[in-house]
Parts: C-alpha cells; structure tokens; sequence
C-alpha cells in the first residue's frame, strides 16, 4: 500500500524542484513565477500606495506640512511609476504565467527559463528606482510621464539610474509578451481553436503585440532623454534643432497604447467572471474579440489627445479628437455585451462577482470621463486638472486594479486548494468600493473648480475637499490590507475547494485538481 | 445582500450631499466664464456630460434591474442565448450616431478657438521657473509677474489670505471687448498658461511660440495657475490677469510706459552712483526672496543634488567677477537663469551684495550698479 503511495506521489511529483529559496530563484515552472509576479506586484501596489498616502497627508490642508515640493514631486512620479509598471502589468503577467497554460490545456509556457528570466530582472529595476530617491538630490520628480526638458537639462543626478531602470521593466515586459504571444500561438491543445479560446487568453494575445510594439518606443524615448542629458545631443532641445514637442509624441504614441496594456486584460477577466456567476455563456463573443481587436488597432491613432494644448495644427487636432470618440464605440460593445451576459441569467454574487460588477460600473464612469475628455474645446479646461486625475483613477484603480483583486478571488481556490473567507472578502470588497469614491469622486468636481494636478499646495477654495478625498484614500489604502489577511488566511487552509470551485465555471482550467499540481496537461486535454 | 444593495444605490446621494455641504465657496462645475468661447465650452461640457448621463442611467438601469431580478436566490432557471448579429449592429451604430452629433458642434468651436487672425493687442506671454513675463508687443511695456503670496503663509507661521497662491506682484492688463492674442513661450522648461474664466490653456513650450487669443467681455480680476508640471514650484505659479475698459486700459498703458521709462533714465543715473551698504542689503534682502529663494532656500544651503549652496561658495569668497557673472549671464544648461535680463541693475547690485554678505559669507563686499553694468558690457571689473 505504501509502495502504491510513493509511487502515486512521485508520479505528481517527478518535477525534482529545489527546495528553500533555490526552487524560486531557479524554478522555470509556469505556477512558481505566476506567484512570484503576483506576490511582487502585491508588495508594489503597497509601496506605490504608501507613496499616495503621503501626497494625501500633504493635500489634507492647504500649506506645506509634511513634505518638500521637490519631495512631493518625487513622490507624484515615483507612485505613478510603480503603479504602472510595478504593479499592474507584472500583476496581469502573473494572471498571464498562471492561468493562460491551463486555459489553452499547455504543460508550461513556451519559454520556461526567458519566463524566470523576465520575472528576476524586475526586482533589480526597481530596486534601482526606489534606491534613487535616496541620492543626493533625490529620485525622479519630472512625473512619471518625464516630459523633456523638465527630465534632461533640468533634472536631478538620478536621472541615469531612473532610465536604466525602465529599460530593465522594458525588457521583462517584452520578454513577458513573446512567450505568451509564442505559447498561445503554438501550445494550444488539440482542437482549442482561436475562436474557441477563452477571453482572457484573447485579450492577453492582443495585450503581448501592443506591449512588442510599443515598449521599444519607450526605451527608445529614455534612451533619448540619457543622451539629451549625458551626451550632448538635441532630441528635445530647440537650441539644437530638437523639439519638446517630439518627446510627447513619442512618448504617449508608447503611452496610449499602454493604458489599452493596463484594461484589455481586465476585459478578459471580467469575460470569464460574469458568465460564471451568471451561469450563463457570454453574450457576444465573437464581437468581443472583434472590439478587443479594433480597440488595439485604434490605440495607436489617439496618443496626441494627451496634446491637445500643446499647440498642434487644427487639423490634426480634429483627427485625434475624432478617433479618441470613436474609442467609446468597441468599449460600449464591451460594456453592452456583458449587461447582456447578465440579462436572464441565474446570479449569485461571491467576492469575484461583486468586483466584477463594480469594474464594469466604476470603469464605464471613467470611459464617460474618458469621453468628455476628448471633445477637445472642453479637454482645453480638464487638461491636467484632477478631473484627469479621477478619470485615470477611475480606469486604473476601480477598472484594472479591481478586475486583478476580483482575479485573485476567483482563481485563488484554485492555486491554493482552499476557499478564501468569503466574509472577510465581503467586508473587502465593500470597503474598497466605498473609499474609492470617496476618494476619486470628489476629484472630478475638484478638477472642474479649476485645480490643477500635480501640486503640492492649492488654494484655499479646494480644502474641504481635499481633506474629505484625503480621508477617502488613507481608508482606502486601510481597506486593502483585509486583502492581503484574506490572502494570507487562504494560504494557510481553510474549506478545500473542488476541482470546479464555482457552479457555473467553464473552462480547462476547472478541469484539473484544486490546487492545481505542479505540472498540469502532460497529456493534451480532451477540448469539446 | 439587501442591505449592501441599499448602500451602493444610496452613495452617489450620500457623497453629493457630502460634497455639497463640504464647502460652499468652491463651484461644482465648470465655470461658464466670461467670454462667448468660454460660455461654448462650458454648453460642450454640459452637452456630453448629459449624454453620458443619459447613457449611463439606460445601461446601469438595465443591469440593476437584471442584478435585483435575475438572481439565483430567486430560483430563476438562466437562459442560454449568447449571441445576436442584430443586436450587436444596433448597439455599435447608435453610439456611432450620437457621437457624430457631439463631434459637429465641437469642431466648429475648435476652429473657432484657433483663429487668432485680426487681433487688436498682442501680449508674448514667457514662462520661466517660476514666473511669468508679459511683452506687449504694441507698446514699450514688459514685466514679470510673480507670486505675491509671502512663503511664511506657505510656511503656515502666517494665517493665509483670500486669495492664497493665486495673487502676483504684477498682474497682466488686457483691454475689454477687444480680441487680445497671446504668443506663448518659454525660457527653460515647458509651463501652460491658464486662465479657466477665458477657457484659454495654452503649452508654452521652449525655443516654440504658440497662438491663443480671447476677447473679455466683463471687467474684472481673472485667476489661473500654471498647468503644466515644471518643476519644484509648479504650484506657487499663479497667473492674474485684469480686464479694463479700453479707455481704463489707455490710462494703464500711458502709466505703465511711463514708468518704465523713469526706471530706465534711473539705471542710468545709477551708474554714476554709489549706494550705501545697508540700502544694498536691504533691497538685496527682498529681491532674494522673491527671485533666489525658492531654489537656493531661505537657509541660502540651497537644496544638495539640485540646487547648489550660497552659504561658504568657493564661487561667492573667491571670484568675485564669476559671482557678479553667474548672476548676470546665468550658467546654461541648468535652471540658472541669466537675470541680466530680468532685473534692474540696482536689483542685482543689492541682490550680489546681499549674497556675498548674508549667510556667513561675510565678504564685506558692496556691489554697485557700475560693477554690475561693465560685466553685462563683457568687459572686466
């Protein structure tokens, strides 16, 4: 019998990993970097979010209290930097590591020892970041969109090591894309057709070529702001032949597409949820590839609506204004297909669910915001007010940072084996909803009275406002830490879960045990 | 869940009612401003801010209403559609449509906004870190404009007035009912002039000009602030502009190139002049902190890795000529900026004097306008 036993074990077993730290640093396993890059982008999101706590306790009263101007500003780029590229994207890669394997029925990613790779240069880069702020100086204060000149003649000593640190994010996030673009494109099991993957596998496969084609743009534009600033050339500078102006170009042709990188997978997630929970199959699924696609497609023709007062031609103005509007067109398809999904379904309303439905109502204020930002004449008024502030919050924070916690609750079960507390998920949930509008809400009505963004200081006309958003964001900066003891507690134990976990779930990866084992379809599965 | 269902419907009220009674003087929307453009953009805002409106009630209507009824806990059985041609044309045409009427009207005020032909004054508007500079082109009238709020009120040792961080020394001054243009540039890096009451926001971007214009229709007293990020004082970059009657605006002007003329003859006489140490300390006192503070600090430590120290400069105690020089001709390639150019020669007197002596430094120095001048006339002390 124990014979059997062993030999049972050791047939779920035959990966001979490491141990102890060994097994993280050398392991190519597709589940062990999905954690690694879930667990970092966790630590991220807290230290991004510590960064906000501390431009809040500046804007609680008007004067300067706590903090330098210089410092805020540090702390303004900083954040906005480790929210984009620290926690948002490795979050969504380590959805990507995890789940896209198990959904397209592959043993691993295609490129196991790149994926160790791409995960291990992360931590270095923003290592090298967060220690900048420690210089002589300071860290980069240019705003995490480092506008030139403000980030060549006129930045700081660290401006070296802030370019050299996004090159590495540039080269993990390229990485990252090529080995789910080649996984996908070549991994899938017999009979998993395009059409037939699921929504988070297509969202990702458009997400991996935006991220191909936009990240050299990027590195190309710190590339050039190195060179502005180092080695005497002129890309930026008008006394040189250069222009200010090209950086933006180049910078948001990058920019626009990434916010597209940052929402595309959340659509994916939100496709697999509402169905579950509805128990009901997605309406539309073919239009929802089909708008995936055409929002990719026209996220490269409206960068220069992050313009509009830069003082382009009129013509070229309308062009951007009108391709910004058409946006709204594939994105309301999306939100209309899954109000559809909804329509006549049978509905409960676990911890996934409730994100679930808060991103799809909290996402559509920020695309009606979105919306009211491209009609340029009233765009010259919003511009780097916080009105763009609660617009991109919006998005960001109750779309893409919501559809990555409403993730983790639905897959959880599933890489640990147990249930999470649903109650305690429950108080989550319903926290984070209420702080985060009080927290951004407000904004749009502060940005409309005429603040501008990225101050340290205001007047005196905006105080109680900034105090009641001040307290909206410590509570919820308060509320995600029910998060992590959920998390947490989940690891530890708890009810084991089933191989299905919900009634309604769908899918290959409901197919194989809970926790998923460490290596799964060694044997192609079966696809209807 | 009935419960939860009540909380969510009751937070829009809740936070408008909190919102509301949160504050009193601040507007809750997107001022209407005083000049016909401004009064377009703001129909804009309150056109596609309905629309949205509109649109959000149908669909989050739909799904409340699909939230409440279609509930397991009802013992509803789920249905099984999944896929309509119809619908999904129906749904992408009708926000194509409404866009188009949205975009018609947005495009005529664009074009409108952009026509700066025909202008009856023209103003070159320069940022710099961290002021403004006004050149009337029609007349022989330019000035800087700087923040007027005292950094003790920053500083929270003094109560703050009515109109913290949005007042300057030195407010702009445009003629009512006419079409004043402004050239926006910039010496160092890029600011935005903005000015909600005109809805005019405009890049000023460095060795670029761009083109704006307004025509004011109300005299009055109209507030803005910089825009764009552009560096450590972003926030303390206030814009005032004042809006006269013409025949008030003449008066103005008559005054003004008056009194740039008198400051002109005065330099003149200065040269010949010699001021006495505790006139060069004092002025030199106050020019510092309004031009030199907010980089080199009060403290004069200047802030380390950025800003560099007055106190005990070798540049300062040593070499005197490179000290008057920096001043005068600023050092390129960083936020030195060469103030020759934007201060008097009795400012920058003071201004070296007062820096030679203050923090320590102790030189024991007194600077005169005639030092001053021959190093701007590229000739040696």
């Amino acid at each position: 019998m124990s014979a059997i036993t062993h030999e049972h074990e050791h047939d779920h077993d035959h990966d001979h990993k490491p141990t102890g730290i060994k097994r993280w640093l050398f392991t190519t396993n597709h589940k062990d970097i999905g954690t690694m890059y879930l667990v970092f982008a966790l630590v991220m999101f807290f230290i991004g979010g510590s960064m906000a706590m501390v431009i809040r306790l500046e804007l609680f009263q008007p004067g300067m209290q706590f903090v330098e101007p210089q410092f805020f500003n540090q702390m303004t780029t900083v954040h906005g930097l480790i929210m984009v590229f620290g926690a948002v994207m490795p979050a969504f890669t380590g959805l990507a590591n995890w789940m896209i394997p198990m959904m397209i029925g592959a043993p691993d990613m295609a490129l196991p020892r790149m994926n160790n790779w791409s995960f291990w240069i992360l931590p270095f880069a923003f290592l090298i970041l967060l220690l900048s702020l420690f210089m002589p100086g300071g860290g980069p204060d240019f705003g995490w969109t480092f506008y030139a000149p403000l980030s060549t003649t006129y930045s700081n000593d660290s401006t070296a090591l802030f370019v050299f640190s996004v090159h590495i994010m540039g080269i993990s996030s390229i990485m990252g894309a090529i080995n789910v673009i080649v996984t996908i494109w070549n991994m899938r099991a017999p009979r998993m057709t395009w059409m037939k993957m699921p929504l988070f596998v297509w969202t990702w496969f458009i997400t991996a070529f935006l991220l191909i084609m936009v990240m050299p743009v990027l590195a190309g534009a710190v590339t050039m702001v190195l060179t502005d600033k180092y080695f005497g050339t002129s890309f930026f500078d008008a006394a040189g032949g250069g222009d200010p102006v090209l950086f933006q170009h180049i910078f948001w042709f990058f920019g626009h597409p990434e916010v597209y990188i940052m929402i595309l997978p959340a659509f994916g997630i939100v496709s697999a949820i509402i169905p579950t929970f509805a128990r009901k199959p997605l309406f539309g699924y073919a239009s929802m590839v089909y708008a995936t696609a055409s929002i990719a497609v026209l996220s490269f023709l409206v960068w220069a609506h992050h313009m509009f007062t830069t003082g382009m031609p009129v013509f070229a103005t309308l062009f951007f204004m009108y391709c910004t509007m058409l946006i709204a067109v594939p994105t309301g398809v999306k939100v209309f297909n899954w109000v559809a999904t909804m329509w006549r379904g049978a509905m409960t309303f676990e911890v996934p669910m409730m994100f679930a439905l808060a991103f799809i109502v909290l996402f559509t204020i920020g695309g009606f915001s979105g919306l009211m930002l491209a009609i340029t004449p009233a765009d010259f008024q919003y511009h780097d007010t916080y009105f763009v502030v609660a617009h991109f919050h919006y998005v960001l924070v109750s779309g893409a940072v919501f559809s990555i916690i409403a993730a983790a609750y639905y897959w959880l079960p599933k890489w640990t084996g147990y249930m999470y507390d649903e109650r305690l998920g429950q108080l989550h949930f319903w926290c984070s909803l209420i702080s985060v509008n009080l927290l951004f809400f407000p904004m749009h009505f502060v940005g409309l009275a005429g603040m501008p963004r990225r101050i340290p200081d205001y007047a005196l006309q905006f105080a109680d406002f900034n105090a009641f958003i001040s307290v909206g964001g410590f509570l919820f900066g308060l509320s995600q830490l029910i998060f992590v003891w959920v998390i947490v507690k989940c690891a530890r134990g708890g009810e084991k879960a089933t191989a299905q976990v919900w009634e309604g779930a769908e899918g290959l990866e409901w197919q194989v045990p809970s926790p998923a084992p460490y290596h799964t379809f060694d044997t192609p599965p079966e696809v209807k | 869940m009935t419960n939860a269902r009540c909380l969510l419907w009751s937070l829009p009220t809740l936070l408008f009612a909190a919102s509301a009674n949160a504050s009193t003087s601040m507007p809750l929307n997107m001022t209407r401003g005083v000049t016909e453009i401004s009064q377009q953009v703001y129909q804009l805002h309150m056109t596609i801010f309905w629309i949205c409106c509109v649109i959000g009630a149908v669909v989050f209507g739909i799904m409340f209403w699909s939230i409440i009824r279609h509930r397991k806990a009802r013992g509803v059985q789920p249905a099984q559609f999944h896929e309509s041609t119809k619908v999904e044309i129906l749904w992408t045409a009708i926000p194509v449509v409404i866009l188009i009427g949205m975009a018609i009207p947005a495009t005529k005020t664009l074009i409108a906004m952009e026509d700066t032909s025909a202008a009856d004054v023209t103003v070159l508007v320069t940022g710099s870190q961290w002021k403004w500079h006004y050149k009337y082109l029609d007349h022989e009238i330019e000035y800087f404009s700087l923040l007027a709020t005292p950094r003790e009120q920053i500083a929270n040792k003094l109560a703050k007035g009515e109109n913290y961080l949005l007042e300057v020394d030195r407010p702009l001054v445009i003629p009512t009912g006419k079409k004043v243009r402004f050239l926006m540039t910039s010496d160092d890096v890029i600011h935005s002039w903005w000015v909600p009451a005109f809805a005019v926001k405009k890049d000023a971007n460095p060795g670029f000009i761009n083109e704006a214009w307004t025509r004011v229709d109300e005299p009055g007293i109209y507030r803005g602030q910089c825009a764009e990020l552009c560096g450590k004082d972003h926030g303390f970059m206030p814009v005032v502009v004042i809006a006269k009657e013409p025949a008030d605006y003449q008066v103005w002007v008559a005054q003004e190139e008056a009194r740039i003329a008198a400051a002109k003859a005065a330099e003149r006489e200065l040269l010949a002049m010699s001021m006495d140490m505790a006139e060069l300390m004092t002025t030199g006192e106050r020019v510092y902190q309004g031009w030199c503070v907010a980089c080199h600090q009060a403290s004069g430590n200047g802030l380390p890795g950025i800003f560099p120290a007055i106190r005990g400069s070798q540049l300062v105690l040593n070499d005197r000529r490179a000290h008057i020089d920096i001043i005068v001709n600023g050092k390129p390639g960083t936020a030195m900026q060469a103030f020759g150019r934007q201060l008097s020669l009795k400012e920058l007197a003071a201004v070296i004097t007062y820096t030679r002596n203050a923090f320590d430094n102790n030189t024991g120095d007194a600077v005169q306008a005639a030092d001053v001048y021959a190093v701007q006339q590229g000739k040696g002390e």
